[in-house]
């Protein structure tokens, strides 16, 4: 049996602080990488999942009868083959492994059919008899406060959070500061909202499960955090952990739409009982229903300020539909209200945030988590409050850039690095190029390969927002990282290390951190970073949030001085064969969960660390007929320390794109809780004509509780693009444009 | 699934009579879509791409013969000075990928109402020259789409060409959708000024269920854009709205007619 998983990985140079070409990136240009999708195991079979064509129906029953005597057939399973729990969840376990009785989204898996083809796989799914009694769907969040519940069990009441008695709430969060009644001279509010954005990674949900003949799986899986998946897949199995390996395969993009597990207990199920390997690969448009996506929001906001331009007290509602079932709904539901106000000092501020289920498609984490959407809405105020007081928006920004000292609504200090002036000046200094003259090619105009104009109707505009949002889970979350080092001496005594460290490599180059750190601290030229399984070393915690550079770092520093001082201790040197292996957990400061009434933090900090962003976007629209060109981006970025500083850049550029698709394109569409565009061609990406060139100035000035000094860079500039790119188009065109994406019938003025 | 690869049209012609099930294939960027997404499981394809007879273009007295298998890259290629409007649409269609790939004939064969070639083919008269083992007929484009997705090619039929007679005219190709590349046009238009004629054509796409042609004298000029705006029948869709689509091809024709009239 042969399966394919992510090779050991080397690096022929490289320390801290220097650029050094990604391990993957030679594989991955030349189609040489393996994905999970392209795993292959000898006699394997290959699993098909049955979804709900419904948004929200009673199962009356299901008829698999047929199904199992079709060609090729092995086995086709339902909940009631499911031996262990029948829920699972990232939070809260409140979402079946098959659907029991009813289901609750467009897409919902039911049955499960593992056959010799693919094909055979399908067409025994359809074979199934699901007699459905459709339901009327839960669909606009707001009424969803008041509809009958989804979840009567309510699997969040117990959580210690915020009594809201409304039906469907997911989470409320309040968060009362100073006087949240304080009046300023002048105010200004707005209503804003984001439609639903899609990860899009291009490698679809896919893995391998491979039974070990005692009763036991490995899962070989593209995924985010191994030792989570573990977690929830054993107890649905009725296995204990150590049965359950789970192995990183080659990762096609996460962004947060793998944190969920997709195909892990379906292919760990069909191996179990087939006694064979299951492959599972997700096709494009059920890896649209296949992962969660991020929250759409309606956010309510007033901003009251002084004419000097000192905020004096910010008022907000948010309102989040976190779709069918919770995922990471509740944390992201915190860090929408953590960061509501924007990277600004503010002595007064009442925050109210709300989540809630609907049968609209689940919602969890994705790049930004929360941030994205309020980014989106402080800065459309600030640039309100910037006009009413006729300040210009940067020195309006500047005027209430928090700083170390200041205190954020939930009452934590800001005691780390967070240079929000610096980046502001940083960025507001970069040269915006010249407008080019006319004429030019088509594709350096809005509406590009398209034809459409020789600059008629168009006109420039330049945005400018400040983002900021935390590093690392939160409010008391126990986010640890572990890692393994082995020190060995070869035959011919020279000194070699492997690596463990179960950080997924999902694209952010993580390798190369971990690989340049233990470089760094060994001073050895042989290391090699372990394939990444929960086999071997602890958890590393999830690739996400931020933190895997500061976490991972933390925890191959701390392994590696200990296997030197292992070493020392021992002489210094190593006989040939004899070795070192030690294994620690790094932790980063300790964290504290908000006060349910209040929302003040109960300890000393509710976040570990924070990182902010500036940017500046030039566009030119065509006004009439809304089409755009995002002609240039600078962006100043806090960065603590740059480990590897060519990755960080391509962090920049990927995070802005991502930013400028919510902006522009990107929207996941539903009529009554159906998907409408679950395609690449109808969900649109930015294209490399889209995307502009970036103009990139790192910030570092090092957290001091950082091992050395490095913050992430994964999701800041996709906080802030979203906002820059619109305040942009408002500039052009002179619109209101308080709803992402903005589309060619806004921009065009059709539509308000 | 079966795969059924003549050499000769004739071939081609006399598998299509026996295989009427069978879809056509060229470039297959349609069709492999369809199979992909399991939108359609044909019992076999009748792969066309290696018929001599359905490859690039030629010149019979003043008309273009353009081979079922011309691709995109040709069409931006060698028709730029004959044809620019199809010229230009060849440049909007998908990415290089596609243009290498996707085919006239698949274009015409689908016959989306976002089909990308068909405007400008209609601006210019053409027609499709379509042949079966009984013969040879020629359908004006105008007769030959008559539904979204729908055409006038009988199942016993194959695409062999399009005819094209140049005006000469000048005339522009236009393409609007939310993204600056890779994208189904939410309203297209070709518009030719053709003064030896002396007409006004213009031809929408992605605004009615098919392509449609709107001609009106050189001198009703001014009132051009609002007619072919009334002409199309947009509807809703995840694209874009009825209302943008109209509003956009008001737009497009007052700009052609500064490209190609002034
Ligand atoms: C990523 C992507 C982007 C795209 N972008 C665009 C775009 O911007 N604009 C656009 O217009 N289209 C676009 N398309 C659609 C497609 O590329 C075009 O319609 C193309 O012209 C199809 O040509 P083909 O040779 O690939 O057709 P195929 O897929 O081979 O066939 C298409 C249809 O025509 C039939 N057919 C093919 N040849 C013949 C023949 N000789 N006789 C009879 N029937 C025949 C087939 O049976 C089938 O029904 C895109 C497709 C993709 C995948």
């Amino acid at each position: 049996m042969r399966t394919v998983s992510a090779p050991a990985r080397k690096l022929e140079h490289g320390r801290v602080g220097e650029s050094v070409l990604r391990v993957d990136a030679i594989p991955k240009v030349t189609g040489e990488f393996a994905y999970s999708s392209d795993l292959f195991a000898a006699g394997m079979l290959w699993g098909h999942t049955l979804r709900s064509p419904h948004a929200h129906a009673e199962i009356e029953s299901i008829d698999i009868s047929e199904a199992v005597s079709m060609p090729g057939v092995h086995a086709v399973l339902t909940h009631e083959d499911v031996p262990g729990k029948k829920l699972y969840g990232l939070e809260f376990a409140d979402q079946p492994v098959l659907a029991i009785n009813r289901v609750r989204y467009f897409g919902e898996p039911v049955a499960l059919v593992a056959a010799e083809h693919p094909e055979q796989a399908r067409r025994a799914a359809e074979k199934i008899q699901v007699q459905y009694q459709p339901l009327e769907p839960v669909v606009d969040p707001e009424r969803a406060l008041e509809q009958e519940d989804l979840h009567p069990e309510r699997p969040t009441e117990e959580a210690g959070y915020f009594n809201d008695p409304r039906s469907n709430v997911v989470r409320t969060i309040v968060i009362r500061h100073g006087d949240p009644d304080a009046e300023g001279e002048v105010s200004v509010s707005g209503v804003y909202e984001l439609g639903i954005q899609d990860q899009a990674f291009l490698g679809p949900e896919s893995g391998l499960a491979v039974p070990d003949g005692e009763g036991g799986v490995d899962v070989y899986v593209a995924t985010q955090w191994l030792h989570v998946d573990r977690a929830q897949v054993a107890p649905c199995l009725d296995l204990r952990p150590e049965q359950v390996r789970i192995h990183l395969a080659g990762v096609g993009g996460a962004f947060g739409g793998r944190e969920d597990l997709s195909m892990q207990i379906h292919g760990a199920l069909l191996a179990l009982h087939t006694g064979r390997p299951i492959k599972i690969v997700y096709t494009r448009e059920e890896s649209f229903v296949g992962h969660v996506h991020r929250h759409p929001a309606r956010i309510w906001m007033e901003h009251r300020a002084n004419h000097d331009g000192k905020l004096v007290n910010v008022r907000v509602r948010i309102l989040l539909d976190g779709g069918a079932y919770a995922s990471s709904t509740t944390a992201v539901t915190s860090n929408a209200s953590s960061f509501a106000q924007g990277p600004y000092a503010v002595a007064n501020a009442l925050v109210e945030t709300t989540s809630v289920y609907t049968n609209n498609p689940p919602c969890g984490a994705m790049r930004g988590f929360g941030a994205v959407q309020v980014c989106f809405a402080h800065e459309a105020q600030m640039d309100k409050l910037a006009a009413e007081l006729a300040l210009d928006p940067v020195d309006l920004r500047l005027r209430n850039a928090i700083a170390q000292g200041d205190i954020l609504p939930n009452g934590q200090r800001i005691t780390g690095s967070l240079p929000v002036a610096e980046v502001i000046r940083r960025c507001a200094a970069l040269p915006v190029p010249e407008p080019e003259a006319l004429p030019r090619d088509a594709i350096r105009l809005p509406g590009g390969a398209g034809n459409v104009t020789r600059g008629e109707g168009v006109k420039r505009g330049t945005g400018f927002a400040v983002g900021f949002k935390n590093i690392c889970y939160s409010h008391g979350f126990d986010d640890y990282c572990a890692a393994r080092v082995r020190l060995f001496a070869d035959a011919s005594g020279e000194l070699g290390a492997e690596v463990h460290c179960a950080a997924a490599e999902v694209g952010q180059g993580v390798t190369n951190v971990i690989l340049q750190v233990a470089r760094t601290e060994l001073e050895l030229e042989n290391i090699t970073l372990a394939p990444h399984q929960t086999a071997t070393v602890d958890s590393a915690g999830s690739a996400s949030a931020s933190r895997m550079t500061w976490m991972a770092s933390g925890a191959v520093q701390t392994a590696c001085r200990a296997a030197r001082e292992e070493l020392e201790s021992r002489g210094g040197s190593l006989a040939s064969g004899d070795e070192v292996d030690v294994e620690r957990v790094y932790r980063h400061p300790q964290t504290w969960p908000l006060d349910p009434e209040t929302g003040q933090v109960q300890g000393e900090r509710a976040h570990v660390a924070f990182v902010c962003s500036a940017m500046k976007a030039v566009v030119e629209v065509d006004t009439e007929l809304g089409l755009t060109r995002v002609v240039w981006i600078g962006t100043a970025q806090d960065i603590g320390r740059a480990v590897n500083p060519q990755a960080v850049y391509g962090q920049i550029e990927g995070g802005t794109a991502q930013g400028l698709g919510l902006a522009l394109m990107e929207e996941i569409q539903t009529r009554d809780g159906l998907i409408t565009n679950a395609s690449f061609t109808d969900y649109l990406i930015p294209t490399a004509l889209d995307m502009p060139p970036v103009d990139a100035v790192l910030v570092e000035e090092p957290d001091p509780d950082a091992p050395y000094g490095a913050k992430g860079v994964g999701e800041p500039p996709t906080v802030v693009a979203t906002a820059a790119v619109v305040a942009a188009l408002r500039d052009a065109t002179g619109l209101e444009l308080t709803r992402a994406p903005v589309r060619p019938d806004h921009l065009a003025g059709l539509t308000a | 699934m079966d795969v059924l690869t003549p050499r000769t049209l004739d071939e081609a012609l006399r598998l299509r009579s026996e295989h009427p099930d069978a879809w056509p294939i060229d470039g297959g960027t349609d069709v492999l879509v369809e199979l992909n997404f399991d939108r359609a499981r044909p019992p076999a394809l009748l792969n066309l791409s290696e018929i001599r007879e359905l490859k690039g273009w030629s010149r019979e007295n003043g008309t273009l013969r353009l081979g079922a298998g011309l691709t995109y890259t040709q069409c931006r290629q060698d028709l730029r000075d004959v044809l620019p409007a199809l010229a230009e649409a060849s440049r909007t269609v998908g990415s290089p990928q596609i243009q290498n790939r996707g085919t006239l004939g698949g274009n015409l064969g689908t016959s989306s109402p976002a089909g990308d070639s068909l405007p400008p083919l209609l601006v210019e008269g053409a027609e499709v020259e379509l042949a079966s083992v009984r013969g040879e007929r020629r359908v004006p484009l105008e007769e030959f789409l008559v539904g979204p997705k729908r055409n006038a090619m009988l199942a016993n039929e194959l695409i062999v060409a399009v005819r094209v007679s140049p005006s000469g005219a000048r005339q522009t190709f236009m393409k609007v959708g939310p993204r600056n590349a890779m994208v189904i046009a939410v309203a297209s238009l070709a518009l030719s000024a053709d003064r030896e004629r002396g007409e006004l054509r213009a031809a929408y796409g992605s605004a009615g269920p098919v392509p449609k042609l709107v001609t009106a004298p050189l001198a009703e000029r001014a009132s051009f854009a609002e007619r072919v705006a009334e002409a199309a029948q947009p509807i809703d869709d995840v694209r874009g709205t009825a209302v943008y689509r109209r509003h956009a091809l008001r737009v497009l024709t007052t700009r052609a007619l500064e490209r190609c009239a002034a």
